[in-house]
């Protein structure tokens, strides 16, 4: 029992970390919600610090209900990366509109923990309970800014879906725990090792697949994706676009491979469509959105597109490749969002239209030199960073024997680079717009640099550091 | 005698009638909250027969967890329902069309 609670310490400090803030937010009141945004950073930081130490004992608490392995230590790292970072963004983003609350980093430690359980999850019952976790604070997050329509109408067609999403993984659950005799993913998968899959299990899994796919909204489960990103305030979008998408991609990994691996050959089939419809659909929806928060929804669908091409391929490269595409993928996105959470007009009105970036050079030159390296790397051209995660998920599925699904994803990429140039082109050769209102906040413009740098060319330095990393983790489920 | 079957088809119908609930419902929000509720419902008749039909107590453990799951989710959802009914005035599926696109 003590093993156990050492393994899952990350969570443990992560919940008792909100659970104190929430009563310091309680009898502190929202005046003191930013000093609470910053404790809920160092919570996250004090989590992660954890984290590689129990990778590196490794193990299996609760009778394998959690798993701390390095695959799982990857991803909870990176989530805590993005979640802080998603406490920056609304640090000096909701403090002008006067709405900040102290609930916000509540939830998002909140949140956190279901993801934390989600990428260690190593039964059917531990995913669902952390995928709930995860999603139950997401609603109340989009619904954040109650006075706002929009918000609230986001918040819920958010949770209409995603309750809906959840029920359908739910009855493949129940499905496959009846046909396979167990929940946990070392059994059901000897299961189907022994006497081949049953229909049973084929319905199982495809709706516990369907069920995940809606939560890294791959095509066709995607349709909530825009509006939920266009109507939540647009830090709680930029932390929707990257944690929650690496907990549920790496969550789709494990399951996929840990406990439908004997089921490869059915479950394939299922994730190229879903890599295909989605890199297309991405790429093609995309163009003629006047609306950015639009624009970079269809973005993360074609990235996860992309992201599942590497679980198509279902090898030890592959899964390497998903962790290093979603690493790139979260500081691309959060810097795109970053930027976003600048468009302000002089009265410090958010704007969302992509035709008031026009001419961004000349009113705003780093904040365009970023957006640009974001756009480009997001596209996947050469000298930037986006480019080797994209070659690494081809490489792999290359070597899957699935040449002809890398080929369809190049020309994907290619279909889909036309919007983010075409954003590009608005900031550097299209008249200026109005002038964005000024502003004044240090960590974000700290968080854009680094987040720049790290998909800039520079941050091909990093691969000998990520590579290993990726690798070690991916070995875990092999 | 009842089978494992009947309570599997007793199952899949309810989880039916819950996405058409969903799916179909022109009306009313409250009735899709009904609809996932059912869909929820149908899971748990799943999970228990299963438990009762395998001699294995992890099913019936697992729909409790389902039911507690379901309750705070109804919450939830009833909670967005207000804020929501408070700028809008309605809570009629149609209506529901500020974003598109």
């Amino acid at each position: 029992m003590g093993e156990s609670l050492a393994l899952t310490l990350p969570e443990i400090i992560l919940t008792v970390g909100a659970i104190v803030l929430m009563l310091a937010a309680a009898f502190a009141g929202d005046r003191h919600a930013r000093t609470i945004t910053w404790a809920a950073i160092g919570v996250l930081a004090l989590a992660a610090a954890w984290v590689p130490g129990i990778a590196t004992a490794g193990g299996v608490a609760f009778d394998g209900l959690f798993v701390a392995d390095s695959f799982a230590a990857f991803a909870k790292v990176l989530v805590y990366i993005a979640a802080a970072a998603a406490l920056v963004a609304a640090n000096g983003w909701f403090g002008r509109a006067g709405d900040y609350r102290a609930e916000y980093p509540v939830l998002i430690l909140l949140s956190s923990i279901g993801m934390g359980m989600m990428v260690s999850a190593g039964d059917l019952l531990t995913l669902y309970v952390g995928l709930e976790l995860q999603s139950l604070a997401a609603y109340v997050l989009a619904s954040f800014q109650r006075t706002d329509n929009r918000s609230a109408e986001a918040g819920l067609k958010y949770f209409v879906l995603g309750a809906l999403a959840s029920g359908i993984l739910l009855y493949g659950v129940s499905l496959l725990y009846g046909f396979t005799g167990s929940t946990l993913f070392g059994d059901v998968s000897v299961a189907l090792q022994n006497d081949g899959v049953s229909t049973g299990e084929l319905f199982g899994i495809v709706f516990v697949l369907a069920g995940i796919a809606f939560k890294v909204s791959a095509v066709p489960f995607h349709m909530w994706t825009p509006d939920v990103y266009e109507g939540a305030p647009t830090p709680v979008t930029a932390f929707f676009a990257s944690a929650p998408k690496v907990a549920a991609m790496a969550l789709l990994t494990r399951v996929a491979i840990e406990g439908m691996g004997p089921a490869t050959f059915e479950w394939r089939q299922i994730v190229i469509f879903m890599a295909l419809a989605s890199t297309i659909l991405g790429g093609v929806a995309a163009i003629g959105q006047p609306n950015i928060k639009r624009l970079l929804a269809y973005s993360s669908i074609n990235n996860v597109g992309f992201a599942l091409i590497g679980l198509a391929a279902a090898n030890r490269e592959g899964v390497s490749a998903i962790l290093f595409y979603m690493a790139v993928y979260v500081a691309m996105t959060v810097g795109s969002f970053l930027i976003v959470l600048r468009m302000r007009d002089e009265a410090g009105e958010p704007v969302e239209t992509i035709a008031s970036l026009s001419g961004l050079s000349r009113t705003n030159k780093p904040l365009a030199a970023a957006m640009a390296i974001f756009m480009f790397s997001l596209a996947g051209i050469p000298p930037l960073f986006g480019f080797w995660p994209k070659f690494l998920v081809f490489d792999a599925a290359v070597r899957a024997d699935l040449t002809w699904l890398a080929a369809v994803g190049i020309v994907t990429s290619a279909i889909s680079a036309f919007y983010y140039l075409k954003i590009v082109k608005t900031m550097y050769f299209d008249e200026p717009a109005p002038a964005y209102g000024p502003t004044a906040d240090v960590p974000q413009t700290i968080l854009i640099a680094a987040a720049a740098l790290f998909v800039s060319p520079l941050g091909y330095l990093a691969i000998p550091l990520i590579q290993p990393l990726a690798d070690n983790a991916a070995s875990a489920l092999f | 005698m009842i089978g494992l079957g009947h309570y599997l088809t007793v199952g899949a119908i309810l989880f039916v009638l819950g996405v058409f609930g969903i799916f179909i419902n022109r009306k009313n929000v409250i009735v899709i909250l009904m609809a996932i509720e059912l869909i929820l419902l149908s899971v748990n008749i799943n999970l228990v027969a299963f438990s009762a039909f395998l001699g294995d107590m992890v099913g019936q453990v697992f729909a409790m967890f389902v039911l507690t799951v379901a309750a705070g989710e109804a919450a939830i959802g009833l909670a967005i329902l207000v804020i929501y009914f408070r700028g809008r005035g309605t809570i009629a599926v149609d209506d529901i069309n500020q974003m598109k696109g």
